[in-house]
Order: structure tokens, then sequence, then C-alpha cells
């Protein structure tokens, strides 16, 4: 919904919630339910409304467990009633520097009693932390500390221990070293949200004296979209391809008109620079993972132009795919999509030209198409948007584009074969399809929240969920990495099973679409036989949940030989497959066997 | 501003928070008088209020307000004393 678009207008959201509430929750968009319980130090309940517009407009329907006021520690710590019945799905603990009960310290205060308040004051959270990661497994949110309202030392609070400055950044370093340590932990950072604010508005005093808010009621809707940038994140449901205009936007000028020897970028001019930090951006975004493809009006050979400009800090080989022509970019965008199999509302779309932005908007939805008016503001709407928030960070992410590239050339082999198994043979690929280790699973829950379209049941989990399930010995649990001549494709498809006497439930089963037709789906089947096999199990059932979004797997089951049970309305069914008398279907991808693997 | 047009205006956010357009306040207006009127939606009427004129209220008057008139006496005093602010979004001086 537009009011709720980064960029928004915080006082619209503010002032018509109600309105927007009842449009969201009328529009028919499916949504995935979740408990999140709200433990705080301070009044919640503006915050937990502006919050749930946020999560519906993502595709979430959240239900609220909130401490009473203040009682966050003693609901954590005792295990309150109503929490345990609650069942969180994910908890928040929204404290502030108001909560600090150890500092201030008087001047009169030793260094080794500072440092023993310290560990007293961090305790009180990590005890905390611990107690409710082993109480409930699910992902937990912290917010650290803004910086105080006041300092009594003045410049001094910084750096003298006795200084409330001091010790909210200490602090703050030690939540810090916690999140580090610790899956499934995410800290808020309001230090930094506070500042962007401004700290003089967001500790105005009023909203605390009159109602307990720790932070000013018109600040909300910033604090809870970015609350909800971690949550969207966590949920899967973060953007994968940054979209990206050249002309104003890449740089300055329009190359076709001005030459590329007359665009703006490089370090002579400000004009200059500011294009050259959006191109810097947008490259470390890719370094990142993600993925940057180009959508503009232009001739081909003036990318080309402009890519290799001296200046130029991005190259042709950083983009996964290049669109310039003159159609309209709605239709160049749903292309690009289409060859890259990813979903065109998994795009974010840049350009400095508001009517592009309006089409594009009007023709994808839910694709983000941010509003910008300077090179400056570009960086500054696409950073705070947080559309790629990373909140788990794999080594996969690293390669991306490199795997694209791959696929890219894989596209131009096929060309050269008569048959697509000759095709397939070609590739010389090979695949590793493994039990779960703890080295993989960022990985394994990484893709298993963000793949929507080759995906049975669509279920999600957290990492702890997944920690839970790859522990459990009733269940089975394989993923599969798949390379050939062309690169490594990494961990590409997970499948999890529940035994449950001579049967295995089939809870999930999931394939990256970057190798699709590739028959790893036949691989991971043969893997997956085998292993129910060794452990006396008899039949596989498996599930197929419709979404919107996986009619491609429809009939997957079908195609395996399965048999088909039963249909339900919703268009889910279910499939039964006896394992007697099941013979290897796989023939093109050699599989768990190291002395094949090629370097190439 | 006029009384007339400090009450229309008023008029209009009350039926924006209540997201209710058949609500009419009056002078006499107060919390028993509209049925969703608790304490937690009057902090966003508040600040509805002071956001579309532009003034703060003090503390005291916050709770202190017996009905819809009084508001408007201090949105009519206050947006006197104060010419309104700029708006200023975030982000987007």
């Amino acid at each position: 919904m537009k009011e709720l678009e980064y960029p928004f207008d915080s006082r619209e959201i503010l002032q018509k919630r109600r309105r927007i509430r009842r449009t969201l929750l009328a529009d028919g968009t499916p949504r995935i339910p979740k408990r999140i319980a709200v433990l705080s130090g301070s009044t919640t309940s503006d915050l937990v409304e502006i919050l749930e517009l946020f999560l519906l407009n993502e595709g979430i329907v959240p239900t609220f467990y909130q401490s009473e006021y203040a009682q966050y520690w003693q609901d954590a710590m005792f295990d309150a009633p109503a929490l345990v019945e609650f069942q969180p799905e994910l908890i928040w603990i929204h404290t502030t520097s108001r909560n600090i009960t150890e500092a201030p310290l008087p001047l009169s205060a030793s260094l080794e009693e500072i440092e023993a308040a310290l560990d007293r004051q961090t305790a009180h959270f990590t005890q905390m932390w611990a107690h409710l990661s082993a109480r409930y497994h699910c992902p937990i949110i912290q917010n650290n500390m803004e910086l105080p309202a006041w300092r009594l030392l003045g410049n001094r609070d910084a750096w003298d221990p006795h200084g409330m400055v001091w010790f909210v950044e200490e602090l703050n370093r030690r939540f810090a070293a916690y999140a580090q340590e610790h899956t499934d932990f995410y800290l808020h950072d309001i230090h930094y949200l506070s500042a962007c604010y401004g700290l003089d508005q967001w500790h105005d005093a009023t909203y605390w004296y009159l109602y307990k808010y720790a932070l000013c009621l018109p600040a909300i809707p910033e604090f809870a979209y970015s609350l909800t940038r971690i949550i969207r994140s966590i949920y899967g449901k973060n953007k994968k391809v940054l979209a990206l205009d050249l002309d104003n936007t890449l740089w300055g000028g329009v190359i076709g008109d001005d030459g590329p020897e007359g665009i703006a970028i490089g370090q002579e001019t400000a004009e200059a620079q500011a294009y050259t930090e959006v191109q810097a951006y947008c490259k470390a975004q890719k370094q990142l993972g993600v993925l940057l493809t180009i959508c503009s009006k232009n001739d081909p050979e003036n990318v080309t132009f402009g890519l290799s400009h001296p200046d130029s800090v991005l190259r042709e080989s950083d983009f996964v795919s290049i669109a310039a022509s003159w159609s309209p970019k709605d239709q160049e965008l749903r292309q690009t999509a289409q060859t890259l199999s990813l979903l065109p509302e998994s795009f974010v779309f840049i350009d400095d030209n508001p009517a592009e932005r309006e089409i594009v908007s009007a023709q994808i939805p839910g694709i983000a198409v941010p509003a910008f008016d300077s090179p400056a503001a570009c960086i500054r709407v696409l950073d705070r948007a947080g559309y790629f928030e990373a909140t788990t960070l794999s080594v996969a992410d690293a390669n991306r584009t490199a795997m694209y590239h791959a696929s890219a050339q894989r596209a131009q082999l096929q060309q050269t074969y008569a048959n697509y198994t000759e095709y397939l043979l070609g590739l010389e690929m090979y695949a590793e399809i493994r039990d779960f280790t703890p080295m993989a699973l960022p990985r394994i829950v990484q893709l298993t929240n963000k793949s929507n379209q080759f995906n049975l049941t669509t279920r999600r989990y957290t990492q702890s969920e997944m920690e839970q399930v790859a522990r459990d010995p009733n269940r089975i649990c394989l993923c599969g990495r798949l390379r050939d001549r062309f690169g490594d494709n990494g961990i590409v498809s997970v499948v999890i099973g529940e035994i449950a006497g001579d049967t295995l439930h089939v809870e999930l089963w999931l394939m990256s679409c970057r190798v699709l037709k590739r028959d790893m789906e036949l691989a991971m089947l043969d893997v997956l036989v085998a292993a129910c096999k060794a452990r006396g199990v008899q039949k596989i059932r498996g599930y197929y949940l419709h979404t919107a979004k996986n009619a491609m797997v429809r009939d997957l089951y079908g195609d395996f030989g399965f048999t088909k049970e039963k249909s339900f309305e919703n268009s889910d069914t279910t499939w039964l497959l006896d394992l007697d008398g099941y013979s290897e279907k796989n023939h093109v991808i050699r599989v768990n066997q190291e002395e094949h693997i090629h370097d190439t | 501003m006029t009384h007339e047009e400090i009450m229309e205006k008023l008029c209009a956010v009350f039926q924006e928070v209540f997201d209710d357009e058949t609500i009419v306040v009056t002078e006499r207006t107060t919390a028993d008088d509209i049925e969703d009127w608790d304490s937690l939606v009057h902090i966003n009427l508040i600040e509805a209020v002071e956001q579309t004129f532009g003034m703060r209220f003090r503390m005291q008057e916050v709770s202190g307000m017996k009905n819809v008139g009084e508001m408007a006496d201090i949105v009519a005093q206050r947006a006197a004393a104060e010419p309104p602010k700029k708006k200023k979004g975030l982000f987007r001086r």
C-alpha cells in the first residue's frame, strides 16, 4: 500500500491508521499469521498498532502479546503463564536507555565499581535472552540503547567511564558481542535510528511524562518500519534484485545526447562525484549478494559505452541482465524477471524519472519503486528502506552474481547440443546430497525462507527451528549442492520429512529456480528413497500446498510417479509413493562421489 | 482562523482518527459521547490535533480538557500565539 511504502508520511500513517488497517484487511492478500511477543520497558500500544500495519503490508498477520507496563524482565524470567500459553514465534524486547538501572554512577565510583555495574547491567539482559531462547526457540529481536537526552559531564560524558554516554556505548558493544555469538538473535539498532531522527525530537520528554513512551510519538512509524525491516528479512521477504536506470540515475546526463565523454561520472565535478557514490553503493550491495540489472531506454551500445567509461565504478560484468531498449519498462522488468527465474515483486526499481516510476509501480504489484530527487537522496532512500536487510549472510551471497553469469554460459552451451539429455550430460554435473551440517545451516534457513516457486509446502523455519529439526531422530533432512563445469551453484535444494510408522511425510521440498530442469529434483528423490529404505520406511507421502506462487510444482509428485490420494477445493493435493520396486530416476548427475569433482 | 473554522477542522480530525465519517462534534462533545474514545485513542487525537494546527498542548491540558469546546479554545489561543511551523517530515527536510 502506497501510504506504507518508504519514504512514507509518518503523520498520515498515525492519523489515518484505522482506515489504512481496514483497507489492508479487506484487500484479499494471502498472509501468514505470526505470534509476536512484545516484552517492554515502556508503553507500546501505538508502536504495536503501527507495526501491525507495516507487517500486514508485508504479508504477515501478527497477533501480539504485550507485557504489562515495564514487566519485560519478570515476564521473561518467571515464565508468565500468559506468555507461555501464547507460544511466541518471535520475541521483541523493547527496552531503551530509560531502562538502564546501573548508571549513571557518582564521580566517586572506582573503575572496578563501574566495571561491576556494567557487568550487572549486561547480565540483566543476557540472562533474559538465554532464558527466552531456551524456553521458546524462536527469533529474538532486542533494541540496543539510544544515546541519553542529556550529558551531565558535557563532552567528557563520551570518554569518562562515569559518563552516561560512555556507559551506553559500552553496553551497546556488549550487546553487539552477544549478537555476534548467537544465532536467531537480532539487534534493532535504535542508536542509529534515533540519531537519524534527531535525538532532541526523539527524546521529547512530554511523551514520557504523559504516556511513558520512551520516544516521541511522531517517530513511531519510523521505529515500526525499522523493526519491520528485520522481521520481513527473518521471514524471507527481502527483495533480491536492484534494477537500475542509467541516464541521470547511474550517471549525470543523457548518454545518447551527450556522448560517453559528456556524462557526469568520476571525481571532476560535484555532480560526477554524487553519481560515482551511487555506483559505488550499488556495487557494494552486489558484493553482499544483491543482483544488479539494467533497465534503461537506450540503444544497447550506449550501455556498453557508459559502463566502460574509465571512471565508471560499475562494469557490464557486475550486472546479471542488461535490458536496453525502447519498450515500456514494466515489460522489460517482467522479461528480465522471467529470464532470471525470479518474481517481478522481488525487484527494486531505481529510476530518476517519476513518470517511469509511476508506470512500473502501477503495472507490477509488489515491486518496490522508491521516490527520490537527487543522487544523494537515492542512496539515502535505498539505505533506509532496507530492502536487502542482511539478517543472515551466507558465503553464497557474495558469489551470487557469478552464479547467474555461469547460468548464462550454460544457456549458450545448450544451443550447441542436439538434445536436452546430451546437454545435461555435457554440463558434467556433480551433486552432494547430505544430512544438514552446522556449516550449511544458515544457507539452508535462508533458502527455505525465500523460495516461493519450486516449493511444495512453503513452510518457513527460523534458525532455531531448523536446528531442532536437524537434531530430531525421527526426521530425514537432506540438502543438495550442485556443481557443474561452469561453477558451483551452492546449496540449491532442501528436503525434510518426518517418519511416522512405515511412512515418511514430506513436510518440506524446495529447490532454487536457478537449477530448474537439471534433474536435480530426481537426484534428491533418489537419495531420499535410499535414506528411507535404510531406515525401514516403506512409503513416502507428499503434500502440495497451493500458493499464489508455486503452480510450477503442482504436478511434481505425479511426475515423480507418486499416486494422487486427495485433492482439496483450494487446489492442495496429497500423494503417495510405495518404495517397493523403486528404480533410480537421475541419470545425468553424479551424486556423492568426491573423486569426480570437476574444478573447471 | 475563526472559531467555526477551528470546529470544522477539528471535526475532520475526529472523523479521521475514529475512521467514522458520521461523527459530528460540537463544543459540548466529551469522551462519553464517542464510543471508542478511550485513553489510547486520546493520545492519537491529541497528536493529530497538534499536527493539524501546528501547535502543542501543555501537559496539564492534555488530561484537563473537559470538552471539545475547551480544546478549540486552546487551539485558538495557541494558533494565534505561535504561527504554524513548516511541516518537516523525517529524511525530507
